[in-house]
């Protein structure tokens, strides 16, 4: 069931928020994963598990230095579940 | 005597044990006498052979901040709850990070996240092994977790040296001092590995207590009935500081860290202890030595006595040699009666208790000691906490670690 970005938006910030302590409201697509939320390079690698099993997508490893920005990921994740 | 006049003092206590949340709850638990050990009621310990421990009073988990504990093994959730306890305790603003050391041991290190790591890749595959597995494993993850909480920049050590790796810190945070290294050290010891598996595997080695049908009564130590140790888990963590560095900033001085005596007498049995009590008795000596203090200065000596059949009766012959005739005088106490073993922070708890013998002039009770072995020549402290003399006086914490690990330490009044 394809979800809408608005859907996966909501989604990924619950596991950001979970994994890190970013509150959900600071999560924000124009927002850098490292330089906006200071998120660490093996939480990512976290954020990256948990979005794969929630969204039923897959994220390769050599994709994950692309997702810059929140928005990134949320793209990627709608494009690959579609 | 050591070469070196730098007086090394306790400034700040924190601990975390099956008997307390606190250092303090911990140590009024010890004075009462009461048992931190009993049943495992998780369905994965029913069919174990031994199906109880000491387990933590406070769940580290639900003291620390969420997202800060799931990045953490429980050895260094322990750590972190204990030493920013001990910092507190210190009074501790802000240390010059470049004269800040930590030496936190443990003996086992980070066993659940590996088992649990391991359990994770079976049933889903490597995929779903954490980022996170390795910093959270590795031994000296409790240490590095304290450096970073306080900016230490002097040196972070784990000491492991199995059950005496709590009693080494000490000794190393204290060399760290002497040295001229460092002004502070946080020093201490953690354990976290109740589990089915290290508890089949000291229970195949037939080191555990099997008294299931009454948990607290199974540390016994020095009893006829005793059967090996109990299984515990918890820290301990001191904060160290040289006389000037505390003095300067008006701190108070719990007791002075006086010496530190260390031998080893590791034979092909691997855990089975000397029975003469030899390689123990140096390292008091040399603890001794270390502080320039006399056997008769001794009033108190809180025993390594795990209430396993070998090392309890080894340790009193070892403590009779070394003190001599003096040993009259030294009262004796185990507090793992109460505890259990809290193996790689057993020598740092039994530190934090000597230290507050030493401050309160009262030592805890031993419990359970029924019907004591014969001839063992101890005073020991049974019933209610002994008051300890006024004047100077030097209270000794003994440790002994499978592989021949002994660590004797002394500690005086201010």
């Amino acid at each position: 069931m394809a979800q809408t970005e608005q859907e996966i938006l909501a989604g990924l910030a619950d596991i950001v928020n979970e994994i890190t302590g970013v509150a959900v409201a600071d999560i924000a697509t124009e927002k850098s994963f490292t330089d906006d939320l200071d998120i660490d390079s093996l939480s990512m690698v976290e954020v990256v598990m948990a979005a794969e099993e929630k969204f039923g997508v897959e994220i390769p490893d050599e994709e994950v230095k692309n997702l810059v920005t929140v928005g990134d990921a949320v793209s990627y994740i709608a494009k690959a579940s579609a | 005597m050591s070469k070196n006049n730098t007086r090394v003092v306790v400034t700040g206590l924190g601990a975390t044990t099956p008997v307390g949340g606190t250092a303090e709850s911990t140590w009024s638990a010890l004075l009462a006498g009461q048992s931190g050990v009993h049943t495992i009621k998780d369905d994965w310990a029913a069919d174990l052979p031994v199906n109880f421990a000491g387990v933590a009073a406070v769940d580290p988990a639900e003291v620390l901040d969420r997202v800060e504990a799931r990045k953490l093994d429980r050895i260094a959730q322990f750590a972190l709850v204990a030493a920013r306890e001990a910092w507190a305790d210190a009074g501790l603003d802000t240390v010059d990070p470049l004269r800040l050391g930590v030496s936190v041991a443990t003996g086992i290190g980070g066993a659940l996240t590996l088992l649990s790591s391991w359990d994770a890749m079976k049933t889903s595959g490597p995929r779903k092994v954490s980022p996170h597995t390795i910093p959270m494993l590795m031994p000296n993850s409790a240490a590095a977790t304290v450096g970073i909480e306080f900016t230490a920049r002097a040196g972070v050590h784990t000491p492991v040296a199995a059950c005496a790796s709590g009693a080494e810190s000490m000794a190393q945070g204290l060399e760290m001092i002497r040295s001229g290294r460092a002004d502070v050290v946080v020093v201490g010891g953690t354990e976290a590995c109740v589990h089915p598996l290290p508890l089949a595997a000291f229970a195949s080695m037939m080191a555990l207590s099997r008294r299931n049908d009454n948990p607290e009564a199974a540390s016994r130590p020095w009893d006829k009935a005793r059967d090996g140790f109990v299984f515990a888990e918890g820290c301990a963590i001191l904060v160290l500081e040289s006389f000037e560095h505390a003095q300067a900033r008006g701190a108070r001085m719990y007791a002075e860290v006086a010496g530190a005596g260390i031998t080893s007498d590791g034979s092909d049995s691997m855990v089975q202890p000397d029975p003469t009590g030899a390689g123990a008795q140096r390292a008091i000596e040399a603890a001794l030595a270390d502080a320039g203090a006399s056997a008769s200065d001794v009033v108190h000596v809180n025993a390594h006595a795990t209430s396993t059949p070998q090392g309890d009766v080894a340790e009193a012959l070892a403590i009779r040699h070394a003190l001599g005739a003096a040993s009259d005088g030294a009262c004796v106490t185990s507090t793992k009666s109460m505890t259990g073993h809290l193996l790689g922070a057993a020598g740092a708890l039994e530190s934090l208790a000597v230290v507050k013998s030493i401050y309160e002039r009262l030592a805890p009770p031993t419990i359970n000691l029924d019907d004591p072995e014969d001839d063992l020549g101890l005073d020991i402290v049974t019933g209610s906490p002994r008051a300890l003399r006024a004047g100077d006086i030097v209270a000794l914490n003994n440790s002994f670690g499978f592989g021949g690990h002994n660590v004797a330490l002394a500690f005086r009044s201010i």
